[in-house]
């Protein structure tokens, strides 16, 4: 937990190191006008831009998780900000801090366990077989050893603890953020 | 040419076994040198785990790539996702030897080492650079004369730097792919929309995420189509099962057939639907089957 807490305490200067490339950023707005998820949902990429690296609020911005990855931003940029690439170190930081979606913990687990997001079930072994394909598919499915190599991949990386509902770990960040 | 090795992903097998056929039929067909990739897992998928740790996005990426690798073959994807994830992790690994050193230091504990000399392509990409509208045509035996609307999904070109396949505003490989089966690919409206499951929205805010794919699926509709053509299962999903979605979710009714690009070539080089994982017990695909029957009728 110590060390965690002092992971806390450079929450900004993450931010910060994250973000650099933002600080260009003119508040053009070409970004917003291209952002699909922007005409449906509340998302103002234009706004996470301008606050990316300037407070911690934006680990707590719903809005962070509302970006599809879809790059029409980053392409357009006039100034060259790498914008998705930052949303995507941004949400790290947030996972990091153990802030993340239920869903997305969900997906996690599944990795862990199937090697597989989308692992198979029941109903499409069938769909399988009556096509003529194998039951199962030639992958960490089928093999055991392969599985056990994920997940072992997976434990060097520390990935366990995006599966790990941590809420002394949430208390922390709350008193932080 | 090296030879491929196909990678499945997770929604390609788990999900829509079709499309794995019908890749695995046409690739036989065109007489296309491509094994299985025993042992696979998720790529993993680019807009979840990507977001939440490099570290693992990359290890699990590369032990992917380390098995084509051992077999000397490149990776062929049939998935924005899966593309996206080992193109960018091959590109890392080719690029950043530090990067590369820090990946091997996990590798090592399951006895195996990245290397980074092979390639990781898309079946969409791989088709066109390699073969080329002129020459997927000579293949074709049931021209199919049926309008489309092509959805090229964002990771398939984006971002530009790093996919080499020219600029994401109107980029046309793709339509000529579908044109060489006898198709017209129909222009519409945010055409290079987002189908709206990426980065995550999908497994966590999917009503949002269905606004996106109302949105392009009125287009298409408006458009007057006969089906709309992907690139990628995780779009497909999102514009298929997602029409069932939207109508239980506002009433509004699409109704459009969604294929992946390689059922839509496995119908011209003449399989048939149910060999392609095509369901014609839907109403919406029975439609399409009847119109393209009809045509080779007449």
């Amino acid at each position: 937990m110590d060390e965690m807490t002092g992971e806390n305490i450079n929450i900004n200067e993450q931010l910060k190191e994250a973000s650099t490339n933002a600080l260009r950023c003119m508040q053009c707005g070409v970004c917003s006008s291209s952002c699909p998820s922007g005409r449906h949902t509340s998302l103002n990429i234009r706004k996470l831009v301008k606050i990316a690296g300037r407070s911690s609020d934006i680990l707590k911005s719903d809005e962070l998780w509302m970006c599809t990855t879809c790059y029409n931003c980053q392409e357009r940029c006039p100034r060259g900000i790498d914008i998705v690439d930052t949303i995507l170190k941004i949400r790290s930081i947030s996972a990091y801090h153990n802030i993340i979606l239920p869903e997305h913990r969900a997906v996690c687990q599944m990795l862990l366990k199937y090697g597989h997001a989308v692992p198979i079930n029941d109903d499409y072994k069938i769909k399988r077989t009556e096509m003529g394909l194998e039951e199962l598919p030639e992958t960490v499915h089928k093999y055991t050893d392969s599985l056990n190599e994920v997940k072992e991949l997976l434990t060097s990386c520390g990935f366990e603890r995006f599966t790990e509902d941590n809420t002394d770990e949430n208390k922390t960040m709350e008193n932080t953020a | 040419m090296r030879g491929l090795s196909l990678f499945l992903g997770c929604l390609v097998p788990n999900r829509y076994p079709g499309i794995e056929l019908a890749t695995k039929l046409c690739l036989a067909k065109m007489d296309i040198d491509c094994s299985d990739l025993p042992g696979a897992s998720c790529c993993p998928a680019p807009g979840v785990f990507r977001s939440f740790d490099k570290t693992s996005w990359l290890t699990l990426a590369s032990r992917n790539i380390v098995l084509s690798e051992e077999l000397e073959r490149d990776v062929l994807t049939i998935c924005n996702g899966c593309f996206s994830t080992l193109a960018d992790a091959n590109h890392i690994i080719q690029d950043d030897e530090k990067a590369k050193e820090k990946v091997n230091i996990h590798l090592l504990k399951i006895g195996r080492q990245v290397k980074g000399n092979i390639d990781v392509r898309h079946i969409i990409e791989y088709l066109y650079q390699e073969y080329g509208p002129e020459k997927i045509s000579s293949f074709v035996e049931r021209p199919l004369d049926v309008r489309i609307a092509v959805h090229y999904g964002c990771h398939l070109i984006k971002p530009t730097k790093d996919r080499g396949l020219g600029n994401s505003e109107r980029p046309v490989f793709f339509d000529e792919l579908i044109t060489a089966l006898g198709a017209t690919s129909v222009d519409y409206p945010d055409k290079m929309a987002c189908c709206g499951a990426g980065g995550g929205m999908r497994s966590a805010m999917k009503e949002r995420s269905l606004k996106m794919t109302e949105a392009k699926l009125a287009k298409i509709q408006e458009a007057g189509v006969d089906c709309i053509v992907n690139s990628c299962p995780f779009c497909h999903m999102q514009l298929d099962s997602g029409q069932d979605d939207i109508k239980e979710l506002t009433g509004t009714e699409f109704e459009i057939p969604v294929l992946h690009y390689t059922q839509l070539l496995g119908l011209a080089l003449g399989f048939p639907a149910e060999m392609l994982g095509i369901d014609t017990s839907i109403e919406k695909n029975r439609k399409l089957m009847e119109l393209l029957d009809s045509q080779l009728e007449s």
